[in-house]
């Protein structure tokens, strides 16, 4: 049984329904910016609001969805209807896999080799410090949403968890960030089982909110636990990475004056570089790895259909824990990164929004394709420095964003979730079988 | 004692207002089966609506305050419902039939849009009016000077939930409407084939929904006397625990987890501590799924393969 086309928009035809159209939707949005956009308050220093109009703005604002609706309309009727997803002729197709075989080595080569074409470039460097950084909490996450098909809103409080495990034992203990490094991984874990007991009865939308609440809880126990973590000014002064012991600076201990080679600080930006880098890399050739075990098979399983999964023997509760524990172990290995590299850390940088940015980025990947992951970090953090000029619709745009690529491709850029193993002879199943949406 | 019964009160009125929200959660979850992650912006963009609102009636020099009250709630509720409407337009209807997670990836989304859309409109800054109603009636006063305060914003408050849940109830189980809701929940597909309009049910659902968190933007406006953009995020998490509390998709429920929510944070705060108080909300949450995944009055889900 397929669902029922319920969808009655007929498409207009001719000009003065599109004009009508147009009028409408100039008339919605007439009535929702009204008060919002078209009056402006403000509380001024006597705690006494006040108010001016804006009604420029708001003119503009209605002619422009006046002329985007009549634009859209346009392109749909040159277009003709779109589904949800588009088919692709088989010689692109063709085409794309061969880019897709050659993309990924490619792009490993040229990540290589970043820091010696852009050697002088510090914010370069920095930034693709940063995008490596998401690609692997995206990576991480890629474990428990594409492949394990668990929904997780707080991935940020594993990554919390790891950055604060190595700030706290190096300042209180001096601890070294090689010895914490493992450690923010193996109590990021524990924290990630420790999750995944309760929830492991609660499936799809449940099990999101109840992680969404879990971050919260991380963060807000960050926030008011003052004594052990400095509650909102963080913890500072946390020491930089040192090569296996020998720290980077212009000491006569560094490792420059060792080597013998004049001292610059751009020695210890390429150091991070290739630490996050190798980092990821241990993050994807693990999940790769995985893949292949019983254990990885497992998850595909128990994303394609939990309960097919339990009737064939598998045990979802350990599948299911084992999920939480390694996304959560690399998400605690990137904290620990993110907190030496940062040198500070306050529960500012582990709000819900970092969350979302991450789990964007494994859908916007196509939910299991670590190639697609990596290019949608890429693409989103990239596309957030576009915008650092303008701070507060930062947030705007990727919220638009979100819903955009949501209904262009829900399954992402590179929808990729085949399963590892195939049956090799192909069988026909009526639709309603692989229909989605149960569960 | 006293302090029991003044925090009880405090307790209600607080969890009327989660009530409010959490109904809209209730309601779309049970027709459409997504969370509406973005109902707490909802909500938010209520408070700021009713907000404007007040100072326009105000400046024009309105001073009957039934009627200035009247006349917010209604405006704030009707754009508010515009607001919920589009919304369901634009983000959900083109994911109705797609893959589970898209359309709560979709809310999220919307979600950011609305708070950042009143933080681009209307600035960062939190906004203050001054107290609108005033006075209220002492209950009890103990011998060691503690009194029993009832505001008359309190009683409005609830007076309002009480009225707006019995005019709800009669809208979804005495109207076409309502019977149309319920279809819809049960199996959209013989709905549709039995002649109802289930794109025009579902949009009326969602406008439903946004009026209710209207309302509670406007009573959390006059309760607290301040609005900002951030509001709606810490709101609609709660909300949301109430609406599982009480059971998803069912009504009564919402209302009930609201009070249990309301209540359970205020005495929290009273008696433990101020700071912790959102993480004894989400915990609740947390051991309410793990133990009782239906909530109070919600029916088991019948798992089918």
């Amino acid at each position: 049984m397929t669902a029922p086309s319920i969808n009655t928009a007929k498409p207009a035809t001719g000009i003065p329904a599109l004009l009508k159209t147009a009028f409408i939707n100039a008339a919605i949005a007439l009535v929702l910016f009204s008060l919002m956009i078209g009056i402006r308050t403000e509380a001024g220093s006597d705690g006494q609001l006040t108010y001016w109009t804006r009604f420029g703005e708001l003119a503009s604002l209605v002619a422009a969805v006046f002329g985007g609706s009549i634009v859209i309309e346009l392109l749909r009727q040159w277009i003709g209807p779109t589904g949800t997803e588009k088919l692709v002729p088989p010689a692109v197709q063709s085409g794309l896999s061969f880019v897709g075989r050659y993309l990924a080595p490619a792009l490993l080569i040229f990540t290589l080799l970043v820091p010696v074409i852009f050697y002088n470039q510090r914010y370069i460097l920095d930034l693709a410090i940063l995008v490596l950084t998401y690609v692997m909490l995206g990576w991480g996450l890629n474990v428990v949403v594409g492949l394990a098909g668990l929904l997780d809103l707080g991935y940020v409080a594993f990554y919390a968890v790891g950055a604060y495990s190595y700030g706290l034992l190096a300042t209180n203990f001096g601890w070294s960030f090689w010895i914490c490094l493992p450690l923010a991984g193996i109590l990021a874990a524990f924290w990630g089982v420790l999750l995944g007991f309760p929830v492991l009865r609660l499936r799809g939308d449940y099990l999101a909110i109840v992680t969404l609440a879990f971050g919260e809880i991380i963060r807000l126990v960050i926030i008011n636990w003052q004594s052990l973590t400095g509650g909102p000014n963080g913890v500072s002064g946390i020491p930089r990475p040192t090569f296996f012991g020998i720290p980077l600076d212009n000491s006569d201990d560094g490792l420059a004056a060792k080597l013998g080679i004049e001292y610059s600080s751009t020695h210890r930006i390429v150091f991070l570089f290739y630490v996050i880098l190798a980092l990821a890399l241990l993050t994807n050739w693990v999940t790769i790895r995985l893949r292949r075990l019983p254990i990885g098979r497992a998850w595909e399983a128990l994303r394609e259909d939990e309960v097919a999964c339990r009737a064939l023997g598998i045990n979802t509760t350990t599948t299911k824990l084992t999920a939480f524990a390694t996304g959560a172990m690399f998400g605690g290995f990137a904290g620990a990164f993110f907190a030496t590299r940062q040198g500070f850390i306050s529960p500012e940088s582990f709000t819900f929004q970092e969350s979302a940015l991450v789990l964007a980025i494994v859908v916007l990947g196509g939910m299991g394709s670590q190639l697609g992951v990596a290019l949608a970090a890429l693409a989103m953090i990239g596309g957030f420095e576009l915008f650092r000029g303008l701070e507060t619709y930062r947030m705007l745009v990727f919220g638009m964003a979100m819903v955009l690529i949501m209904i262009w491709r829900p399954r992402g850029l590179i929808g990729h979730r085949a399963p590892t193993v195939y049956l090799t002879k192909a069988q026909a199943i009526s639709s309603d079988l692989v229909k989605e949406g149960h569960g | 004692m006293d302090y029991f019964a003044q925090q009880f009160i405090n307790g209600l009125v607080l969890g009327s207002i989660y009530g409010l929200i959490a109904i809209g959660y209730t309601m779309v979850y049970g027709i459409v089966g997504m969370i509406n992650f973005a109902h707490g912006d909802v909500f938010m963009i209520g408070g700021f609506i009713a907000l404007i609102t007040f100072l326009i009636l105000v400046s024009l020099g309105l001073t009957a305050i039934p009627v200035i009250l009247l006349v917010v709630l209604l405006v704030s509720m009707a754009i508010t419902a515009l607001y919920g409407w589009t919304i369901e337009r634009i983000a959900y209807r083109p994911l109705r039939h797609s893959f589970r997670l898209a359309p709560m990836l979709s809310a999220i989304g919307m979600s950011f849009v609305l708070t950042n859309y009143s933080q681009v409109a209307q600035g960062a800054r939190v906004k203050p009016i001054p107290p609108f109603i005033t006075g209220g009636y002492t209950l009890h006063e103990s011998t060691d000077g503690f009194v029993i305060q009832l505001s008359n914003i309190q009683i409005m408050v609830v007076i309002t939930t009480i009225v707006l849940l019995a005019i709800f109830t009669w809208l979804v189980s005495r109207t076409r409407l309502g019977r149309d809701m319920r279809a819809c929940e049960q199996d959209q597909t013989m709905a549709a084939l039995l002649g109802v309009d289930v794109d025009r049910t579902i949009s009326m659902t969602f406008v439903i929904g946004a009026a209710l968190a209207a309302v509670a933007g406007l009573m959390y406006l006059l309760y607290y006397g301040l609005v900002d953009f951030f509001m709606g995020f810490v709101a609609g998490i709660k909300a949301f625990t109430a609406a599982v509390l009480g059971g998803i998709g069912s009504l009564p429920g919402a209302m009930l987890g609201g009070l249990a929510i309301g209540l359970i944070e205020t005495f929290w705060s009273a008696y433990f501590s101020v700071e912790y108080k959102d993480v004894a909300a989400f915990s609740i949450l947390i051991v309410v799924l793990i133990f009782m995944p239906t909530g109070l009055l919600g029916r088991p889900e019948v798992e089918k393969v």
